[in-house]
């Protein structure tokens, strides 16, 4: 099985150490795994800011970077949704059918292909998941409140619950969202900064030393708060939680 | 329509938000409503199929439109029902007035109607020296007030008690007071009086049955009901072309809903059933377009339509419970009012489809499965594809899209834009929205791909 490792553009460029710890997950789960190095970005902060007209070009080229790979897998739900979803504006050809089908965000991949039920991880510490709205909802990676379907599971607290020494907290609002939506952030800076002033309390109410989640891009939001607030919560990408040493 | 420039939903909110107690207060008002949706929804194990089964009966009507419209019809003729059918608001707003002029009928009691609200009746009837009075408490309220529904369900949920307890001193004469039971019962008083010596009555409609030719009203104030009985002489009902449900069995589906998604109670404290007018009086119902064909002809928007006006998309959305309703400029706000708002006027309500961060709560709580959030993409495509590309926006789109396209660019503009952060970093913070309550993040020493070189090649 060859995977072809996707790391979004602000991971690539603000947090390398996801990238690093979702490689070395990879591996350590005894992926083969491979790093494409002419990928740059999905296309998606353009798309939701209604230019995806604009980002034709940055689809063709993913296609074009990806589909030699049997699974490419990335650290961001946002991202491995709009490939999934949004790619219906280019030609289908092989190459878009063919990402479009084997791109995974990581946590899903971990527990559905590679049935992951053994991680061997320490984390001793509070911890809240932030369940990334993209993910939450779009790929299912999480138990969405406002379905009544007893069904559902959360891909990321199944990978959590695995991790010695770790305690989730219960969230009053575990799916709610945090307001940074891409452009939505600028261009409605008030309600995307209240909206994540209103998740961190939720996390803080509960004591966690730690947020965690599958997308980057909510993180850096929160973090940016918890930064501004001056709190010493700490925010990490849930690969680094699931890639940390016993 | 106009294409005034509208104050914007970012400017709105942010007007909405300075007053933060009350902010906090509206959140927690609008969770409350959302918590216990959920509550009661969860009681039916059959919830998810009753949803499909929901979205199915409407998305079979809006299918055959025209035909279950003219069965409709021909059935509330033969109960002596009197139809009439309007384009736009202003052929509403002129059948209304003429039927009213008709009849003497000078004033009126009309109870809570969100197509009266788009078409703008009451400035209408007034203008013709028709009296007006909103029988809905949270409508009167805002009649009093001289404001618009913040809400479509919960019309006043903006207004504390204390304010409507000040409302009601002045138009009321009411001690001062903001006990609920006591203000309720001064309206009441004086809502009871308006009743009695109304000359017609108004309603909107909730479901029409083509089967049947009948209609259906809910409310928990039995207010329809009230216009009607205490002046059985005339009655006017408006519907959106939409409201067509095709058989009575298909009613139950949505009465099961409709109150459980929008305030956690079983059903309504009022369902009401309207079929024939009594010896001697007049029911008549003006079919309104003002759009909804327009919005039937597009493909990826005419869902909408099957709308059934709970709110719970307002209830639940994040932005909605962040910035209250009156941040929105269409007379229906939050999400739904997002996606039906442009094919009135796209350039007027361009800011509503993005005043949203695409979370997708909205489409999970719709009873009938209108995929909102999707539409709310759609319609940004739509509308940044008919502005100018020369637009600030667009022209950084363009270029964002130009660099990334190119592996090589991006690489280095990504490294400059490392730098200047990371040397200008005051500048960003202060200068940029992001820096509006946010810290930047830290600036690493390398990229990951300048690592990954570094130790693979």
């Amino acid at each position: 099985m060859k995977v072809g490792l996707f790391i979004p553009c602000f991971i690539d460029q603000f947090y390398p150490e996801v990238g690093k710890a979702t490689y070395e997950l990879l591996l350590k789960l005894g992926c083969d795994v491979d790093y494409p190095s002419g990928q740059t970005c999905c296309g998606q902060p353009m798309a939701n800011g209604g230019h995806a007209h604009d980002s034709k070009g940055l689809a063709i080229k993913f296609g074009e970077v990806f589909s030699p790979y049997d699974y490419i897998v990335g650290p961001s739900g946002s991202c491995v949704n709009h490939v999934r979803e949004h790619y219906d504006i280019v030609p289908q050809t092989e190459n878009i059918k063919k990402v479009r089908k084997g791109t995974w965000e990581i946590s899903d991949f971990l527990v559905n292909i590679l049935k992951v039920d053994n991680l061997k991880a320490r984390f001793s510490k509070k911890v809240g998941v932030h369940n990334s709205c993209h993910g939450h909802r779009g790929l299912g990676l999480g138990v969405q409140t406002e379905l009544n379907d007893p069904t559902q599971v959360s891909v990321i607290e199944t990978l959590l619950n695995q991790v010695e020494g770790i305690e989730l907290a219960e969230l009053d609002h575990p799916d709610e969202c945090c307001g940074f939506g891409g452009t939505f952030s600028v261009t409605e800076p008030t309600v995307s900064v209240q909206m994540g002033i209103n998740r961190v309390a939720d996390h803080k109410k509960q004591d966690v030393e730690v947020i965690t989640g599958a997308d980057m891009s909510c993180l850096m939001h929160i973090q940016g708060i918890l930064k501004r607030q001056g709190s010493n919560v700490e925010v990490k990408h849930v690969v680094e939680i699931l890639n940390s040493e016993l | 329509m106009g294409t005034e420039k509208l104050i914007s939903h970012a400017d709105h909110s942010r007007n909405f938000l300075s007053n933060q107690l009350k902010a906090s207060w509206f959140n927690k008002s609008i969770w409350y409503q959302r918590d216990k949706r959920d509550v009661a929804t969860k009681k039916l194990d059959e919830w998810e199929t009753l949803r499909q089964l929901a979205s199915d009966i409407k998305a079979h009507s809006l299918s055959k439109l025209d035909e279950y419209l003219i069965e409709f019809e021909k059935n509330a003729t033969a109960n002596g029902i009197q139809i009439h059918w309007a384009e736009d608001d202003k052929e509403h707003n002129k059948i209304a007035t003429d039927i009213l002029k008709n009849h003497g009928a000078k004033k009126i009691v009309k109870s809570k109607s969100m197509l009266s609200e788009e078409c703008e009746l009451n400035h209408h009837l007034e203008a013709n020296n028709i009296e007006i009075i909103e029988s809905d408490l949270g409508e009167r309220i805002l009649q009093f007030s001289g404001e618009k529904p913040s809400h479509i369900v919960m019309p006043a949920i903006h207004k504390t008690k204390e304010e409507i307890g000040e409302l009601f001193e002045e138009k009321l004469n009411t001690k001062p007071s903001n006990d609920p039971v006591y203000l309720t019962q001064a309206a009441r008083l004086h809502l009871r009086d308006k009743f009695i010596n109304a000359h017609a009555s108004m309603s909107g409609v909730n479901f029409a049955i083509a089967e049947t030719g009948s209609f259906v009203l809910c409310t928990n104030e039995g207010n329809a009901d009230l216009g009607m009985t205490a002046n059985s002489k005339l009655h006017i009902a408006s519907m959106g072309i939409e409201k067509i449900i095709p058989k009575q069995e298909h009613l139950g589906v949505f009465i099961r809903m409709l109150a459980r998604n929008a305030t956690g109670q079983p059903i309504t404290t009022y369902t009401s059933h309207f079929t024939k007018p009594d010896e001697g009086a007049e029911i008549h119902i003006i079919i309104v377009d003002n759009n909804r064909t327009k919005l039937l002809g597009e493909e990826k928007f005419n869902s909408a339509l099957k709308c059934i006006r709970c709110a719970a998309c307002m209830n639940t959305c994040p932005v909605f419970k962040n910035s209250g309703g009156h941040s929105y400029n269409f007379v229906i706000p939050g999400p739904i009012g997002a996606i039906l708002a442009p094919v009135h006027d796209i350039k007027k309500y361009a800011d509503m489809p993005f005043a949203s961060t695409l979370c997708g709560s909205c489409t999970n709580v719709c009873p009938v499965k209108i995929n909102i959030h999707e539409q709310l993409y759609d319609w940004r495509q739509v509308i940044s594809q008919k502005k100018s590309a020369f637009t600030f926006k667009g022209m950084i789109m363009k270029g964002a899209a130009f660099v990334l396209e190119n592996t090589w660019i991006y690489d280095t503009s990504g490294k400059m834009g490392m730098f200047f952060i990371k040397h200008f970093r005051w500048l960003v913070t202060h200068a940029t929205p992001w820096g509006e309550g946010r810290e930047l993040p830290d600036i690493p020493k390398e990229s990951f791909k300048d690592w990954y070189k570094k130790n693979h090649s």
